[in-house]
């Protein structure tokens, strides 16, 4: 089993997630995470999906998203042909803060983006094991609650959906 | 301005819609209010039941190669169109099916028959949408029998809620041809054609499988082209059947769980194997692991999901196989295998021995469901269609019919949908009435849509109904016979009297029990103008062999 990253451009009707989705659901195939969003194209929009499955598997799962009539293209990646990133939020309580905090708040770099009366809001953004790393470490401060976003990747090797879409006709 | 019902009939009409297949309810009356005023442009067949029409739709998607259409209302109307849609989308036929739902403004509040048809049907339909406004009517059909009937063929459903069907809007139609996501033929490569071409030249058993996709591209003509320069001994699937004639010298019979002997075991005897229009279905291959493991597959087919699904090729060759076959046929050189096509005849022979003939010619016991389509056979026109529901009188049917022309045989191959006999029937009958069109049936089956004999008899659809009535649920004792021991665990029918049934719904209909009567009877039954229902009643425990059993490779294929 491979980690891989799909990414799908779609037109942008209601129910395509969906239809998207129960290809995945049919095959009993868990999705780890996913992100959707406009592209960069005007109406386009650009689903990002990761998932562990062998390499058979990730062949046929895009090759059966490719033949949703609504998807424009699908392209899967390895982890390493992908620049990917993951935003994790964490929300601590304000006795919680001392030296030691902000040694880690230092050591990772990450920001507190929102400050009330009881509690702040540190946010880190990175691989998922960066953020799982820190969500580790801030278990013992009484953290409050955690949140971390699905993956959003821009793939390294070339390629144009314009081109497809210019092709086409 | 017209209603926004008028412009779902007139867009119809436009698409040259020839019939439609429905049933009224209230959330698509508007529809059905039009519908009164164009019975001269477009005729409505009213079934009994929804499942009835678009079982109806597809039988008459499969005979003409058009787009079958179905209406209905929502609700229930809807849901009882699944099974239709999904066996339509597993066997690749053309449907463009229109469902009424409640105005819009009641989307999602539970409103009286309201269902949530578009996420119920997704996993049964090529495409589907939604029509909440009038000016969206028209382009969203447009669209729906552009990419029913293009590509791999498939069910649409385009859902329309009550105020688009009121309000008013302006006419005017206008054909999809393109959609810029969807690209429905692929190119065909040179390179492929070649590399195909070469491992072809070079095979010594070589053997062909062709499927359904050769019918759905028309490209019966190229097939039988490709089969005559290169000498190769070619099998069909079930629904492959009558793409070419069983009478051609190369054609060495049927491949998978019921199939013929020698195709099925010699599978894993030849060199390059080339499939074409078909999708390796476990009904075909048997244990995967299993099969053909030996040989260099080549893949001509449309659908590039389908390239390494099942079975891994060594060329696959992308595109609609009407050009691919032609290009192919140029490519290679004249050819014979007369030593590897005597191995077919060889196992042939044997297979005749030990089961056809005992099927076709029994003697003694009760009568074979062989028996009966040996006469029909007989009797039947040259370009007869066969439709048949789903259980042994399915591939004994299936085994024995004499299927001399194309899109002669109308079946559920991929869903195996007991029910879908008689209302395809129906479908393929009212696409000709001048064809003759049998529907073996089984006793289980029947029941399942038995009420669709009131609307073949509104219709004055001239079917022939063959029923073979073994009084059980065949194919189920069968495997409990072979796999569980002779525990028939409810699959004995207490049946009623069939032919009252039948003549009730003003069918001629005769009950033949004995040997000595059939042939006359089936003589009887085909020469009749119009509909006709005979009932045979057959030896209660036949098994169909040969056999794949479940998990078996196609080399074990048993003969009893």
């Amino acid at each position: 089993m491979e980690r891989y990253t799909i990414l799908v451009y779609t037109e942008n009707f209601i129910g395509i997630l969906n239809r998207i989705t129960i290809i995945f659901t049919r095959r009993g195939i868990n999705i780890n995470a996913l992100t959707a969003s406009e592209s960069r194209l005007d109406g386009i929009h650009k689903i990002t999906i990761e998932v562990t499955v062998t390499p058979e598997q990730i062949e046929q799962l895009v090759k059966q998203i490719e033949k949703v009539i609504d998807v424009i293209k699908a392209y899967y990646f390895m982890d390493n042909e992908v620049v990917y990133q993951e935003i994790a939020l964490y929300k601590i309580p304000i006795d919680s803060l001392d030296p030691s905090l902000e040694k880690v708040i230092r050591q990772f770099n990450a920001h507190i983006i929102a400050a009330e009366k009881e509690f702040v809001v540190l946010e880190f953004t990175g691989h998922k094991e960066d953020t799982q790393a820190l969500l580790e470490i801030l278990k013992p401060f009484n953290l409050l609650e955690f949140s971390r976003s699905g993956r959003v990747a821009i793939a390294k090797p070339k390629f144009s959906v314009q081109e497809f879409l210019n092709n086409q006709t | 301005m017209v209603r926004g019902a008028d412009i779902v009939v007139k867009s119809l009409i436009a698409e040259n819609a020839a019939y439609i297949f429905g049933y009224p309810g209230g959330a698509i009356m508007p529809v059905y209010d039009a519908l009164y005023d164009y019975s001269d442009q477009i005729k409505h067949v009213l079934t009994r039941h929804e499942q009835g029409a678009i079982h109806a739709a597809q039988g008459y998607a499969r005979v003409s190669g058009e787009v079958g259409v179905v209406l209905a209302t929502s609700g229930p109307g809807a849901t009882n169109l699944i099974t239709g849609l999904a066996d339509a989308q597993i066997d690749s036929t053309p449907l463009v099916c229109i469902t009424g739902q409640v105005a819009a403004h009641l989307l999602g509040s539970d409103a009286f028959q309201e269902t949530d048809v578009v996420g119920l049907s997704m996993p049964g339909t090529k495409w589907n949408i939604q029509v909440r406004r009038v000016e969206d009517i028209a382009p969203a059909i447009a669209k729906a029998f552009h990419i029913a009937k293009t590509g791999r063929p498939g069910p649409v459903l385009v859902d329309i809620t009550k105020n688009a069907q009121v309000e008013f809007g302006e006419f005017n139609y206008v054909p999809c041809l393109n959609i810029r996501s969807y690209r429905p033929y692929q190119p065909i490569k040179v390179q492929a054609i070649q590399d195909a071409a070469a491992l072809i030249n070079s095979a010594e058993r070589p053997y062909l499988l062709f499927g359904q996709g050769v019918v759905l591209a028309h490209a019966e003509e190229e097939l039988k082209n490709f089969v005559d320069k290169t000498g190769i001994p070619a099998a069909c699937t079930l629904l492959g059947s009558g793409a070419l004639p069983e009478s051609h010298p190369n054609y060495v019979g049927k491949l998978g769980m019921h199939g013929n002997y020698a195709p099925n075991l010699l599978t894993n005897k030849c060199d390059v194997l080339i499939a074409v229009g078909m999708r390796f279905d476990d009904r075909v291959t048997g244990d995967l692991k299993r099969y053909a493991k030996q040989a260099k597959v080549i893949h001509l087919e449309l659908d590039p999901s389908e390239i390494d699904k099942n079975v891994k090729c060594a060329v696959s060759v992308l595109g609609d196989c009407k050009q691919s076959l032609k290009l192919l046929t140029e490519a290679v050189n004249s050819n014979s295998h007369p030593d590897w096509m005597e191995k077919f005849r060889e196992l042939e022979s044997q297979e005749k021995e030990a089961v056809m003939s005992n099927d076709l010619h029994g003697t003694q016991g009760g009568l074979h469901m062989g028996e009966v389509i040996h006469l029909i056979n007989k009797f039947k026109e040259e370009d007869a269609i066969l439709v048949t529901d789903v259980g042994q009188h399915q591939m004994i049917s299936w085994r024995y019919f004499d299927y001399k022309t194309t899109r002669t045989q109308v079946t559920s191959g991929g869903l195996g949908t007991m029910g879908f006999a008689l209302p395809a029937a129906l479908g393929a009958q009212l696409y000709d009435y001048k064809k003759q069109v049998i529907c073996v049936v089984g006793d289980g089956g029947i029941q399942m849509t038995i009420q669709e004999l009131g609307t073949i008899m509104q219709t004055k659809a001239p079917v022939k109904v063959v029923l073979l009535n073994n009084n059980y649920l065949g194919m189920v004792r069968q495997w409990q016979q072979l796999f569980f021991d002779k525990r028939y665990s409810f699959t004995e029918l207490q049946n009623p009297d069939f032919v009252k049934i039948a003549e009730a719904y003003s069918f001629k209909a005769k009950k033949v029990t004995e040997r000595e009567d059939l042939e006359a009877a089936v003589a009887e039954m085909l020469v009749q103008e119009g509909p006709y229902f005979l009932e045979v009643v057959v030896e209660k425990e036949d098994n169909v062999f040969p056999m794949i059993a479940t998990g078996c490779s196609v080399e074990e294929v048993r003969l009893s």
